[in-house]
């Protein structure tokens, strides 16, 4: 440590300086912005969540279930991802289908987003193409442990994102959780 | 005995072997499908080429046999070329439905696909369409797609059980597995078809999407479902509670023993295991007094257990083992009565109904120890202390997983008996009949739950390994009689299955030198 540096007053002066710099310069930029000099930006809040910032394509955010046509899920609960999931916090249990040439669907399909890490393994080990983490949704948030487990009616209830990757389709919140 | 040389190694192997099994001696897998050593030789995978010096042509392995001189080699580029194109062509029409396939994991067609496979498919053709998810019997279900027509389970019922249920039916790429009309594969070994089928094109119908193999830990056990005493591996799942229904014990394999079993095991043995998580296991030990069940800690029942067998002379006493115990059980349990001086003991109860009995495997003796409690000489009148205790010179009636009520005996004269003696006691893993009337509960482990030993009908010994955790509070009935005995005042007990095996075969003539190194995994005979 400096000998200068242990002199409360001078560090607080310089602390002071350094935002009281950034201040004036802001409202500086401002000010020339506002008098029509256009190309003077000055650093702005960007009001979230009214506001968003755009999101990479590749984003991984909450997952969902792809439907098929009929509205049924894609899932034929091959436990592929069960399997990769590094955090373990897929459960599926599987039930007979109807159609002997789908043969498997999902009975059960539960992801506990309290113990996911997002590393989006499941998305690559999927042979169907029938969970995606692209619904833009960043906000699932509660107050309890079981809030946090999405089952397979939530998840196959979600859309994809727009274009600008924020989400189409309703945050779903948990009941415990008022908005 | 020829001597060949195989790979640039020379093994002599007894005369009439095959390519495969010389192969196998050394350690040299020949990868093949339809060839099983248990049935009569197809040649209809083609899968087992080998290339033999002076010969022009590769050559099936399963139908050459081992000749003086002979050089093979089974890993050169015309083998791998051969087994290759073989591959190609017995996926031609198989489906692409790895994800949604019971076999998955463990299926000889993704095996040799990943070791010789060519991974892009030249195949731009449809696929021929065949039956999906056709039940053949009250055990297995068929996909014909997935079938590569290795006709093992068309031998195996011809050759083994001698049933024929089922066959080949139409011609080329069109031929599909089937039954005869009117028929079901309903036979007493039906599922072992689904052991044998290298692919997924015969399944199980109780296993049928529970749990994936791979979540499966393997432990070798023996069947306690007869006297033959099946070799077999318990799958368990303990890695993903969720699937099966939250049951542990998610199946059965046979485990080859050429001295017991083979490589078969029958229906009954397989799906036996279902009472290990059935809602009756006992989970604690309780006492019943006058109708209300009150929960007891082990030291309690214990103590009771032991005050019994003191407070009433050993006339009074007595003890109907089970012979569905393992040898150490019964072991303990002669130092017990040995201890007190107790003379009434058996352990032969008449079933209701006679047990079945064919050339094959099953035995009519349902239960896995019978030998070993006769060894152990605890053999007795069953049906005179049943007699005593109706005429109360038993008043202290000790019960080993018996259901009385459920026995050849007459329900009025079981009824009787438990009512007149003073003190019930009851140990098992499953609630019955008989224990609804006991007075104090024990609650013993599993057989997949312990260590121990059996006596099949021929005097093997062989091995129980402990597969899961006993569920609640639940210990094996050798620890059990242990602690019984320490409260008698014997001294320390053993304190596993193992130490109770030696002390046994110290103690006994019929067990001596045997040890659980000695039995290993095949097991070993008592002498005489």
């Amino acid at each position: 440590m400096r000998a200068l540096q242990r002199f409360y007053l001078v560090e607080v002066l310089s602390g002071v300086a350094l935002t009281a710099a950034h201040f004036f310069r802001n409202m500086g930029r401002h000010a020339a912005h506002a008098l029509g000099k256009k190309d003077a930006r000055g650093a702005v809040t960007i009001q979230y969540p009214d506001e968003r910032r755009p999101y990479s394509p590749r984003l991984r955010t909450l997952h969902r279930l792809v439907r098929r046509e009929d509205g049924s899920p894609r899932c034929v609960a091959c436990m592929m991802c069960e399997t990769v999931c590094p955090a373990h916090c897929i459960y599926i249990v599987a039930a007979e289908h109807p159609n002997p040439e789908i043969e498997k669907v999902p009975a059960r399909f539960d992801i506990d987003v309290g113990k996911c890490v997002f590393c989006g393994y499941c998305v690559e080990a999927c042979p169907e193409d029938a969970i995606r983490m692209d619904t833009g949704i960043l906000e699932f948030s509660s107050y309890t442990r079981g809030g946090m487990i999405y089952t397979k009616e939530a998840l196959l209830a979600l859309e994809p994102a727009g274009p600008d990757g924020h989400p189409r389709s309703p945050i779903p919140i948990p009941a415990d959780r008022t908005p | 005995m020829p001597k060949l040389t195989i790979n640039g190694r020379e093994v002599e192997v007894p005369a009439g072997t095959n390519l495969i099994e010389a192969a196998r001696a050394l350690g040299v897998e020949v990868p093949h499908y339809c060839y099983h050593p248990g049935l009569s030789i197809a040649g209809q995978c083609r899968l087992c080429m080998v290339d033999i010096e002076k010969t022009p042509r590769p050559t099936i392995a399963c139908n050459t046999l081992a000749a003086d001189g002979m050089v093979v080699l089974t890993e050169t580029e015309r083998v791998k070329e051969t087994r290759r194109s073989i591959m190609e062509f017995h996926l031609i029409n198989h489906p692409l439905d790895c994800p949604v396939c019971d076999q998955a994991g463990e299926c000889w067609l993704q095996i040799y696909y990943m070791r010789h496979g060519l991974y892009d498919p030249r195949m731009t053709d449809e696929k021929v369409h065949k039956p999906k998810a056709v039940p053949l019997g009250p055990h297995v279900i068929l996909d014909a797609e997935r079938c590569i027509l290795c006709s093992r389970c068309v031998r195996f019922c011809d050759e083994v059980t001698g049933t024929g249920e089922l066959g080949i039916f139409h011609r080329g790429d069109q031929s599909e597995i089937g039954l005869f009309p009117g028929q079901e594969l309903a036979n007493k070994y039906s599922a072992n078809v689904v052991d044998i089928c290298p692919v997924g094109a015969l399944t199980e119908r109780d296993f049928r999407f529970a749990v994936r193999v791979w979540y499966l830990d393997v432990t070798k056990s023996v069947c306690p479902g007869c006297a033959r005493g099946c070799n077999v591996e318990v799958h368990v799942n303990r890695r993903r509670p969720h699937h099966n229904e939250g049951r542990r014990v998610a199946r059965l394999k046979p485990r080859f023993n050429a001295d017991v079993n083979k490589w078969w095991i029958c229906d009954a043995g397989r799906y036996g295991f279902k009472a290990v998580d059935d809602k009756t296991r006992l989970r604690e030990p309780f006492r019943r007094e006058a109708g209300t069940v009150t929960d007891a800690s082990w030291d309690e029942a214990i103590a009771a257990v032991a005050g019994a067998l003191e407070r009433y002379a050993p006339d009074e006493v007595g003890v109907l083992a089970s012979p569905r115990m393992a040898n150490e059980d019964l072991f303990a349990l002669r130092r017990v009565l040995e201890r007190r001086g107790i003379r009434r003991v058996a352990f032969r109860v008449p079933p209701a109904v006679d047990g079945d009995q064919d050339e094959i495997l099953i035995r009519a003796d349902k239960n896995p120890n019978a030998r070993g409690a006769e060894l152990l000489g605890l053999d007795g009148d069953a049906a005179a202390l049943l007699a005593a205790a109706r005429a109360r010179q038993v008043k202290c009636l000790w019960i080993f997983d018996h259901d009385l009520l459920a026995s050849a005996w007459p329900e009025a004269l079981v009824l009787g008996a438990l009512g007149a003696v003073e003190t019930l006691v009851w140990v098992g893993a499953n609630a019955n009949a008989t224990s609804e009337r006991a007075h104090w509960v024990l609650p013993a482990a599993a057989w997949v739950e312990r260590e121990g030993t059996y006596t099949n009908f021929e005097g093997r010994v062989q091995r129980l390994r402990q597969a899961v955790e006993p569920l609640g509070q639940a210990l094996p009935e050798w620890e059990i009689l242990g602690r019984v005995l320490e409260a008698l005042g014997a001294g320390a007990r053993p304190p596993r299955a193992e130490r109770w095996f030696r002390e046994l075969a110290a103690a006994t003539p019929a067990f001596a030198g045997l040890s659980y190194q000695a039995i290993g995994d095949g097991g070993q005979m008592v002498r005489a």
